[in-house]
């Protein structure tokens, strides 16, 4: 399924979760917020949302700034 | 006697804060909270990139300190607003710097976009301070739509130069009822130390102290400045005059003639 996210064409295999997504890439859970279609998802949904065809998906974090 | 700076409910013993930005590592930034004595720290929101590899901010500053994350980023009230939740989510609190800017090239804010993302953000219970260019009919209208404090710039962005833009910010402090916070453009101490005699309620620093050779000595420096700043205020500096006046009488000179 195709998807984007942080503004990239993505393919992802169906059934992916938010958790597994990050997990795969060695993302740090608490230190990242998630917006799925500008909805944010609270952490604790993260096991059990999947990502869907068609999600426009973004992932922030802090960084340092003024 | 205790002199404290009260924003969003949270009670502060220092006026300066500090920016997050431009270090040469991450792993200053403890040692730049510790010796400027700051407690407020702002951060920025972006995207992640996997490939890059992940660096937490937050793991380098300190668990007591107050995150204030900003909107940099955001060109109207809505992609501020945008940003402003986002940054909540993470669960660090819920003060915000509204930054709205689209001015590519002084990088200067949108005070108009600003007022209506401050109006929507308070209204969601955000403790909301505003970056603003200094003038006092938009810093009314952030104080009507609920900002916490207004923070007028004192240069374009990262520059150095200093406050330029005194007068307006004396005459911010004098007539609006929020604490004002000179941000943008301080680059000396003594600037600072200036701000806080002309009654700033705090100022807030990044390019300064992360672009000197020492950030941690220069955060140190400019610690001492607000102070310093701050209690001269309090103390209410003396008139100032055109022409001299004497410290010492000007009578009972040796050698005078005294008398008949």
């Amino acid at each position: 399924m195709r998807l984007v996210i942080n503004g990239k064409e993505s393919t992802l295999e169906p059934g992916q979760t938010v958790a597994g997504w990050l997990a795969a890439r060695g993302l740090d859970p608490q230190a990242v917020i998630v917006e799925i279609n500008e909805a944010i998802v609270p952490r604790e949904l993260w096991p059990d949302t999947a990502l869907k065809e068609g999600d426009r998906v973004e992932v922030v974090s802090f960084v340092g700034g003024g | 006697m205790s002199d404290t700076l009260t924003i969003g409910g949270r009670e502060l013993t220092s006026r300066l804060f500090i920016g997050s930005g431009k270090y040469s590592s991450n792993t200053l930034i403890p040692a730049v909270m510790e010796a400027s004595g700051a407690q407020v720290i702002t951060v920025a929101v972006r995207r992640v990139d996997p490939e890059a590899g992940q660096e937490n901010i937050l793991a380098h500053v300190p668990k007591s300190a107050i995150l204030m994350p900003n909107t940099s980023g955001a060109r109207t009230a809505q992609e501020a607003v945008r940003i402003a939740r986002l940054a909540r989510a993470a669960g660090c609190g819920d003060w915000v710097k509204i930054e709205v800017i689209n001015d590519n090239r002084y990088l200067l804010p949108d005070n108009f976009e600003t007022v209506k993302a401050t109006e929507i953000l308070a209204a969601e219970g955000f403790t909301v301070l505003c970056y603003m260019s200094p003038d006092l009919a938009a810093g009314r209208r952030m104080v009507e739509a609920g900002a916490a404090a207004v923070m007028p710039l004192g240069a374009p962005i990262g520059t150095n130069r200093g406050l330029k833009t005194r007068e307006m910010v004396r005459i911010m402090i004098e007539e609006l009822d929020v604490p004002i916070v000179v941000d943008a453009g301080i680059g000396r101490p003594s600037e600072a130390c200036e701000a806080m005699e002309m009654g700033a309620a705090a100022v807030l620093v990044n390019t300064a102290v992360a672009s000197a050779a020492d950030p941690v000595g220069m955060a140190r420096a400019f610690g001492r400045a607000v102070a310093a700043g701050r209690e001269a205020w309090l103390a209410g500096p003396g008139a100032v005059s055109e022409l001299a006046r004497a410290s010492s009488p000007l009578t009972g000179f040796l050698g005078g003639i005294s008398g008949e």
